[in-house]
């Protein structure tokens, strides 16, 4: 049940906020110091959600495979590997390191 | 199409993570009806910890608010009465968005649009693959596949902060930053999934006007 609400609250959320812009169209701008924020919201949120993925398991702050396997990804796509494959990457050097520990 | 394929993958891996917490039914509608990865990838990393429904929700929003100034920026190309308009924004995409973009704030709303049904397809058809696949593959943590998350996010925030033909953003990367620290700190005292949320709020430096005068013509070209 409630995984069909979250499901109904992104699609709406997504299409409200895709459809805004075009709808009132005429040229019209949201205001300059609400796009600055908005253009960072999703760095924000992104970082956040990295370390999250990263450092942490439950409430508690973390090292292990996964930092090395992000840390692989990481470097993948710094050298403009595509995501998929330093996806890929990342997971591999996890994974054979939670067999090896 | 080129993206059709990556697209196809990281549907892939949504399903594989998706399934085991969510079941079968509920990741493919999810593709198929919100048909966002960002969105849904934030929303179930803030889920898999235990982070409730409310919070996962917000995570997925706020994660779309990019398509804010997207719409906005292509809404000056459209033709058409309202309802045209308001269909052609809900197939808005990232990929879509750079397909359609012929420079100058112009966009192809052909091209952009038309981008719309392959990118579905791989996208909802990857999902039924990942979740067809996630009873074989098992626990996804066996295979490293948690890690996905965090390099797939991270392939989205290496563009942004050091783009490959313009300067790094450096107020992108301070917020990144914030946004980093603030979850490290919160993690520990706080539920799963509210320091992603508070975290979020760093980009409220942007009500702060930019040193560089040119900063804010960048704002409606991120993709």
């Amino acid at each position: 049940m409630k995984t069909w609400i979250l499901i109904i609250a992104l699609a709406l959320g997504t299409v409200l906020m895709k459809t805004i812009g075009p709808v009132l169209a005429g040229g019209r701008q949201p205001p300059a110091p609400l796009t600055r924020v908005i253009a960072l919201v999703a760095p924000a949120l992104i970082s956040a959600l990295i370390v999250t993925g990263t450092f942490t398991d439950g409430r508690q702050l973390v090292i292990d495979a996964r930092a090395a396997g992000v840390a692989v990804g990481a470097v993948a796509l710094w050298f403009r590997v595509p995501a998929v494959l330093a996806m890929i990457m990342g997971g591999t050097v996890c994974a054979l390191l939670r067999l090896a520990i | 199409m080129p993206l059709a394929l990556p697209i196809a993958a990281v549907g892939m891996s949504f399903g594989i993570l998706a399934s085991p917490l969510l079941g079968a039914v509920a990741p493919i509608l999810m593709s198929a009806v919100v048909w966002s990865g960002t969105a849904q990838f934030a929303a179930l990393s803030i889920l898999i910890p235990g982070g409730g429904i409310a919070l996962a929700a917000s995570a997925g929003l706020l994660a779309n608010t990019r398509f804010l100034p997207m719409g906005f920026a292509i809404a000056p190309s459209m033709t058409g009465g309202l309802l045209r308009r308001f269909f052609t924004g809900t197939v808005l995409a990232d990929a879509s968005f750079v397909i359609g973009h012929r420079g100058g704030g112009r966009f192809d709303i052909g091209a952009l649009a038309w981008a719309f049904p392959v990118q579905w397809l791989s996208w909802v058809g990857g999902t039924v693959a990942g979740v067809a696949g996630a009873a074989a593959i098992g626990d996804p943590r066996r295979w490293g596949l948690d890690v996905f998350f965090p390099v797939f996010y991270l392939s989205l925030l290496l563009p942004e902060l050091f783009p490959a033909r313009a300067p790094r953003n450096k107020r992108s990367i301070t917020v990144a930053g914030m946004a980093a620290a603030i979850t490290l700190l919160l993690t520990p005292v706080t539920a799963p999934g509210v320091p992603v949320l508070v975290a979020a709020a760093a980009a409220l430096i942007g009500l702060r006007p930019p040193r560089q005068p040119n900063a804010q013509a960048r704002t409606g070209d991120e993709a």
